[in-house]
């Protein structure tokens, strides 16, 4: 273990010193920092706008503008850009080495292939979590900070209350589950990678992959209908069950095992065929 | 250079390395088809072929980067394919062009490969070789900033960090000007004398491997044309030897008259260049010599380019 230890730490020195890693937490701060101003100065306006109808059936009091609230947007616009930021640096992890001609200065060390796509893969996740885990703190840290805490009104088939106190653990639950699909979408880029000589095939791979059937799927082809329930695409946004009134538990553990299963194709598939492939870049 | 290669016999019975019938083939393709060599230890030995001979694919598959499609491999008297850690542990590798992480310094790649390969007291290893190579000044610059000639320099440090018994070095003068070539090739003699190491070196500068070499093996599209000592093979057979006499024309008339004319090749204001073998060298000298022609220089014409060519073209 002492040497997956060493290969895991190497790989993360690598990812770290690569510009191209920065770019994603770059992208997640201007995004965030973007939606928390711009709810700053136009955000009453808003919601006044939006609440117009409402204002004739319901009393709103309190704080309703608050950092729960960031956080739901900042976590509906940015789910559609993770994963993308995810294969920029997963996708390169393999391929990326192919090009650079590294493998082959690697690989001729008394290396274990199949530790060294653990370490790899391992890295690759510890930049998936860092880049949620810093998601959390701008967006739900800062939102915490300058806007308060407060009640959270979700739209969703319908109107959603839910109160501050129980609104800790919807969100830790909604990020533990965007974990498990970021990571599925990390092993996705991964898997590429291994098939790759260099990292942009794996990375446009991924996001074509993810935006291709999430359409096919979202526009409801009838033969789509009984596919859909066995993609892994249909479930990323599934975050969104953690803010429905009643949890539908079945639902979300359905949600889990198909993307876990997906998750154990993807990384079989890459062991597979890394473990036989001749280096020859 | 007489001094490094007065020993141009197989330095020791012990075998490195061991190609019995490799072969790998890439669909209707065979790359490399039934090779066989041996590499002795302390050899400094060539791996000659023209572009596409196989030479890279036979240096990865002894480097276990690429799989054989038969035949058997044995490293230190110990099949690779079943003693994989334990073998590379004891080699170093630069293979076709020194390719690093070039958004780290050298000092940082190298301590990747260091921690990879379990070098111990890491700091000082990688100054020791850096040393070596003329790259201690440059220890904390980015590759990317580094020359080719740099990167080939830092491609034989990293392959000698962990002091292994032997290196493989796949081209490593590639890209390099002459002055290049010859700074590369005196490192080479430096490691293997002051280091002692058994080198398998491949090229295609053929000078380059006649300087440095005592044995070779040349290979023809993926087949051993012939391996042994450099040598011996290049002396075998006829060759062409240039005789720097005092007067042509009467060395000309004497030799049209001894029945060696047929083996004139050419002639100029100070010499004749006849086409004999190496053992008739020393009976031509006596017979210029006894019919009163001063022979001021000897000087055989096989270059191992020459050599190569007949080989590989035949």
């Amino acid at each position: 273990m002492k040497s997956l230890n060493t290969l895991i730490r190497i790989e993360l020195f690598k990812i770290f010193k690569k510009g191209r890693t920065y770019i994603g937490f770059g992208a997640i701060f201007l995004i965030i920092i973007a939606i928390q101003a711009g709810i700053h100065f136009e955000g009453q306006n808003l919601f006044d706008f939006i609440m117009q109808q409402l204002d004739q059936n319901f009393q709103f009091e309190g704080n309703v503008i608050n950092g729960y609230l960031i956080t739901y947007l900042v976590l509906n616009t940015l789910w559609i850009h993770v994963p993308i930021l995810v294969a920029l640096v997963t996708g390169d992890l393999i391929a990326g080495e192919a090009n650079s001609g590294t493998f082959r200065l690697l690989m001729t060390r008394p290396i274990s292939r199949t530790k060294l796509l653990i370490a790899k893969f391992l890295a690759g996740w510890t930049y998936t979590v860092l880049l949620i885990l810093f998601m959390i703190l701008i967006g739900m840290g800062g939102g915490l900070l300058f806007f308060g805490k407060g009640d959270l009104m979700v739209f969703k088939d319908s109107i959603n209350f839910f109160s501050a106190s129980e609104l800790p653990w919807r969100f830790f639950a909604a990020f533990a589950y965007g974990t498990l699909s970021m990571t599925v979408v990390a092993a996705l880029a991964f898997m590429l990678s291994s098939f790759a000589e260099n990292s942009i095939g794996p990375i446009i791979g991924t996001v074509a992959i993810i935006i291709g059937i999430t359409i096919i799927s979202t526009i409801g082809f009838s033969l789509m209908k009984p596919v859909n329930p066995w993609l892994f695409t249909t479930y990323l946004p599934g975050w969104q069950s953690f803010f429905e009134f009643e949890l539908d538990k079945a639902k979300i553990l359905r949600s889990v095992l198909v993307q876990v299963a997906y998750l154990v194709l993807f990384l079989g598939v890459t062991f597979y065929h890394f473990r036989k492939k001749d280096i020859l870049s | 250079m007489a001094d490094f290669r007065q020993n141009t016999k197989t330095l020791s019975s012990e075998t490195y390395i061991e190609l019995n019938n490799v072969s790998k083939r890439y669909k209707n393709f065979k790359a490399v088809d039934e090779l066989s060599l041996k590499v002795f230890k302390g050899d400094i030995y060539g791996f000659l072929g023209p572009n596409g001979a196989g030479k890279s694919t036979s240096i990865r598959m002894m480097l276990s980067l690429i799989k054989p499609s038969g035949g058997s491999i044995k490293l230190f008297g110990k099949d690779l394919a079943h003693n994989r850690y334990q073998t590379l542990n004891r080699i170093g590798a630069l293979i076709e062009k020194p390719d690093f992480y070039k958004y780290l310094t050298a000092r940082e790649n190298l301590e990747i490969l260091g921690k990879i390969g379990n070098v111990t007291d890491l700091t000082s290893k990688i100054d020791e070789t850096l040393e070596l190579v003329g790259l201690r000044d440059r220890s904390e610059s980015k590759v990317k900033t580094f020359s080719q000639g740099m990167k080939q320099r830092l491609g034989i440090a990293q392959s000698l960090l962990h002091d292994p018994d032997m290196i493989i070095l796949d081209e490593p003068a590639n890209g390099l000007d002459p002055q290049g070539q010859k700074e590369m090739r005196h490192l080479i003699q430096r490691i293997n004398v002051e280091r002692g190491l058994t080198i398998l070196i491949s090229s295609h500068i053929l000078p380059e491997i006649e300087q440095l070499s005592n044995r070779m093996v040349i290979i023809n599209k993926g087949k051993s044309v012939v391996e042994g000592n450099v040598q011996e093979l290049l002396n075998e057979g006829e060759m062409k030897v240039s005789f720097f006499v005092d007067d042509v024309a009467k060395a000309i008339q004497a030799i049209t008259t001894s029945g060696l004319a047929s083996s004139l090749a050419e002639s100029d204001d100070e010499k004749i260049i006849l086409t004999i073998e190496q053992e008739r060298i020393a009976e031509v000298n006596r017979f210029l010599v006894n019919n009163e022609t001063a022979v001021s220089a000897i000087k055989p014409l096989r270059s191992l380019e020459e050599y190569f060519i007949n080989i590989t073209t035949a």
